[in-house]
């Protein structure tokens, strides 16, 4: 593991939800993002509203990694309730702060470690007036005294104070005494700056954003007009940025609405609202997580077969049921990838950091309308509720919204023949479509029933299966056409890590550690599904393959096994990392040495 | 696909309307379903409405769900586009179909165990969203294509073909309808074109949520004895609010020899107006509460009520309220939805 050094530890703070933390703590990272140094926050938080365990961690990292290491080397315990498992958490060397209001025995102390205790709350008592206030200012008496040990730069964190409330003054007050008292005591009765810190450097060209944040955006600039949705988390803000998006770039001149976005009254009615919009001509999408698949998985089969366009933003959580909604997972993959009854396919897409949440977000409503099926963007809650330092958005020069193949009325109304929804014209098994309400010669009936080429009811096998094919062979073709994986080649080496999504920035600094210790390891980021051509051609190179992904069961391995690009031998092995929590480097270095048995 | 011979619809002199369209212009493929299939009827009934109306074919949307009554729509209309749900939820793909197009008409079918069961809930949320559609039940009480299972219409200690009693309490759509906002809703009985077709072409002129509950018997499998929904039993019992209806186009609205006291006229969104002959001289069909008094005290007499029970032509629709853009959202292009590079940027600068 990474010594702690200047610009080089992880920070965690343990705290109570619902008591204002969050924006001490985002505080914090931000003030460390302002100094130019890379940081990789991760907010670890409960299924509720106020009261239960929640810990914020901050990796920073000179190197540029941003996952999480493993181990911490300075933790603000300030949950009594959890104090003793984090403190097992704090690294040797390492360093707890704590609300020494209350008394802590040197018996519960751990020894290779160094306590702080800072009287937070006796603090907050003898300077605050306000129950609020002396419950919420403890948390900026802390961040005043990390802003010490840790060598913040006043003027940034000030800076950063000034803007979140710029809208009231007297709360930005109450807020810069409660960082003054924190850094007084620390002045008074510690040696500071500790020997890892914070020191400024000429800032790099990245934004901080969430997943969530990346694909609203990519919603608003691909065109999306309406969203059906139903509030679940991981995934509500998605729907939340989109709105506010809107209402910033979507008003006409006329103070209308250039969109329509409507809560439904569940799942199954938010994708019928896609379908609808879709099969309408708008570009729609909707944002969920997994048990919101699970119900609207009818729709999803209906869509493929009836070949309706339609976006899902699935940011995955903890199943099986309703699981640990507010932790992460990969483990929606087998559902998406065939979800309904029948034979059925559908297209994933992985991103793995905001910027691709962007791009591939964008591009998903591309896909969508160019193979007339659904596109899911597979995000999960670490990649969609945590900030990412990751490029600035840029979109594609010369790019195009592509709609895909419609006949448009003036096409139709001149056309001889007549309109065959279903037929294969091009030999690429992508059929024409045409909008409702522009000619009478496109008109069609659109069903989940047996049909043939013309979009008729069918009990015909020879029609049904024709059609059926044809729809397969879409799919087929339409591999080469879906993102590349990343290929990241080590020459000589003869092992190979296939991975996806919010596993790979940790996998980095895995194979980066491993690869100074002689390790030489190549990678292969997969980006969607059905898998492209190249990835078959990647596997076959390597004598050894280990598959990683944030779920029990192997879930990937099963997809590319079941889809032909993997054959399964003994080469073939998986880490799985199913806690809930982010994936750290350590964990993946420990598991990879152990299959390779090293 | 296999055929049984269905008796033709009545054939009718080959006028053309405004559009300079004949009533075939206005018919789909071949019903599919049983001879005598009040659901038939109904088709026939849009048709005439259609025509009658002009409406241009292609600018309608025939939305519906699983059932019987959801295959009509394939026989009418023939130059509009379709769309045949998975089961009990039609509403949300029109819902969706509206919001991208707001300047077509909808016109949904669907039957009691595709509106009353499955999709139960997805009805009364597309009433609160007041989608701008018309909503046609073809209730017959009972789930035909799986073979005569009641549905939640069917009324409480009726018997269904296998002389089983339903122990259950009927749901009542046009009540719920009536509760929930609906602004107009009406229930007729397939057999009475005289009352549906005008029922139907008030609904495709009205503006907002229109509720048509039209008793739609089912020959194969509920038109026996101890049946609320068999023909005998509907023309037995039936009570109508209004002993005609006559709907009246905007043109002719201003000539209308009116007799106030027997006659109600309800002005609707386009000009056009409903003519109601009463029989009730205390009923006004713009009172919500009276309709469902009215509804209560026909049912306690065992009395099935027909009739425009209630309209309110001054309703919103959801685009109103929303406030959205004028014309289709789907019409929008990338120049009017991507804000571009400039914004991202500045969105850039704020990240970092």
């Amino acid at each position: 593991m990474t010594k702690p050094s200047v610009n080089e530890f992880v920070l965690r703070i343990a705290n109570v939800n619902g008591t204002g933390s969050a924006s001490a703590n985002t505080l914090v990272a931000k003030t460390i993002f302002r100094m130019g140094v890379s940081i990789g926050p991760k907010n670890m938080f409960p299924s509720n509203i106020q009261g239960l365990p929640t810990w914020y961690e901050i990796r920073v990292s000179q190197q540029g990694f941003t996952g999480r290491r493993g181990g911490v080397d300075f933790m603000v315990a300030f949950n009594g309730e959890t104090l003793k498992s984090d403190a097992a958490d704090v690294v040797a060397g390492g360093y707890i702060l704590y609300d020494s209001s209350k008394f802590l025995s040197d018996a519960e102390k751990k020894k290779d470690v160094t306590y702080l205790g800072v009287p937070i709350s006796d603090l907050a008592v003898t300077h605050f007036e306000s129950v609020p206030k002396r419950i919420f200012l403890q948390n900026l008496i802390y961040v005043g005294v990390l802003a010490r040990l840790l060598h913040l730069d006043q003027e940034v964190l000030m800076g950063l104070l000034s803007d979140q409330y710029a809208k009231a003054k007297d709360l930005l007050e109450a807020n810069r005494q409660a960082i003054d008292i924190g850094a007084r005591y620390c002045e008074e009765h510690f040696a500071y700056p500790l020997s890892f810190h914070v020191e400024k450097r000429p800032k790099p060209d990245k934004i901080l954003l969430e997943g969530n944040d990346a694909l609203a955006l990519a919603a608003l600039y691909a065109g999306a007009t309406v969203c059906g949705w139903y509030p679940i988390t991981p995934s509500t803000s998605v729907v939340e940025h989109f709105t506010r998006y809107c209402h910033k770039y979507r008003i006409s001149a006329q103070g209308k609405k250039k969109f329509a976005i409507v809560q439904a009254e569940d799942e199954i009615a938010s994708i019928g609202i896609v379908l609808g919009a879709c099969w309408n001509g708008a570009r729609a999408f909707t944002a969920t997580s997994g048990p919101g698949i699970s119900l609207m998985s009818e729709f999803f089969g209906y869509a493929y077969y009836a070949e309706v366009p339609a976006v899902i933003f699935n940011i995955q959580r903890c199943g099986p049921s309703t699981g640990m909604p507010t932790r992460s997972q990969q483990a929606d993959l087998l559902l998406c990838a065939y979800a309904s009854h029948g034979d059925t396919k559908h297209i994933l897409l992985f991103p793995e950091n905001p910027t691709e949440c962007f791009e591939l977000g964008m591009q998903a409503f591309d896909l969508a309308d160019q193979l007339q099926t659904p596109v899911f963007v597979m995000s999960d809650l670490e990649l969609g509720m945590n900030q990412f330092l990751c490029d600035p958005l840029q979109l594609k020069e010369g790019a195009a919204i592509n709609r895909g193949k419609v006949r448009r009325a003036a096409d139709l109304d001149k056309s001889q023949k007549p309109f065959y929804r279903y037929e294969d014209i091009d030999g690429d098994g992508i059929p024409y479509r045409s909008y409702p309400g522009e000619s009478g010669k496109g008109a069609y009936f659109t069903r989940g029933s047996g049909h043939d080429r013309f979009g008729r009811y069918t009990e015909s096998s020879e029609l049904y299966q024709e059609n059926l094919d044809r729809i397969r062979a879409k799919f087929e073709k339409a591999r080469s056409t879906l993102p590349k994986p990343r290929y990241v080649e080590v020459e000589e080496a003869r092992w190979l890590i296939v991975a996806f999504g919010s596993s790979i920035e940790p996998l980095r600094e895995a194979i980066c550690g491993l690869e100074e210790q002689g390790i030489l390891l190549s990678l292969l980021c997969l980006k969607s599904f059905p898998f492209h051509p190249d990835c078959a051609a990647i596997l076959d190179r390597y004598d050894h393959i280990i598959i990683v992904e944030q779920n029990q069961q192997g879930q990937m391995r099963t997809l590319m096994q079941a889809e032909g690009v993997l054959t399964p031998t003994a080469r073939v092995h998986s880490v799985l990392h199913y806690s809930g929590n982010p994936i750290e480097a350590e964990f993946l270095k420990k598991h990879i040495q152990h299959i390779m048995g090293i | 696909m296999f055929s049984i011979n269905v008796p033709r619809l009545k054939s009718i002199p080959k006028a053309k309307n405004s559009l300079g369209l004949s009533i075939d212009d206005y018919k789909g493929a071949p019903s599919t379903l049983c001879g005598g299939c009040g659901h038939d009827s109904i088709t026939q009934a849009i048709v005439e409405a259609c025509f009658e109306l002009s409406i241009v074919p292609h600018q309608v949307a025939k939305m519906s769900g699983i059932g019987c009554s959801s295959k009509t729509p394939g026989y009418f209309l023939r130059e509009a586009h379709g769309f045949n749900a998975v089961h009990g939820r039609m509403p949300s793909v029109t819902t969706g179909a509206y919001l991208a197009n707001r300047e077509m008409k909808y016109l949904a079918v669907s039957g009691d165990g595709d509106t009353g069961s499955i999709g139960l809930g997805q009805f009364m949320h597309a009433i609160r969203r007041q989608l701008n559609m018309v909503y046609i039940v073809e209730n017959n009480g009972v789930y035909g294509l799986t073979k005569g299972q009641f549905s939640a219409t069917a009324d409480y200690a009726t018997t269904n073909k296998k002389k089983e009693k339903n122990g259950w309490l009927p749901i009542d759509l046009v009540g719920l309808a009536l509760e929930l906002g609906a602004s107009y809703v009406a229930r007729a009985f397939s057999g009475d074109k005289a009352q549906l077709v005008p029922l139907i072409k008030g609904a495709l002129s009205h503006k907002g949520f229109a509720f048509l509950d039209v008793l739609s018997p089912c020959v194969s499998f509920n038109n026996h004895q101890g049946s609320s929904k068999s023909y005998q039993h509907i023309r037995d019992k039936r009570e109508a609010a209004f002993d005609a209806v006559d709907f009246v186009p905007p043109a002719k609205a201003i000539e209308l020899d009116y007799q106030p006291g027997m006659q109600e006229r309800v002005q609707l969104f386009d000009g056009s107006q409903v003519l109601l002959h009463k029989t009730d001289h205390s009923y006004d069909p713009t009172d919500v509460e009276k309709a469902l008094a009215y509804l209560r005290q026909a049912k306690a007499k065992g009395e099935i009520a027909t009739g425009l029970f209630y309209v309110d032509s001054s309703a919103e629709d959801f685009h109103t309220v929303y406030q959205t853009t004028e014309g289709p959202l789907r019409n929008l292009e990338e120049v009017d939805l991507s804000p571009g590079q400039v914004v991202l940027d500045k969105i850039n600068d704020a990240l970092r």
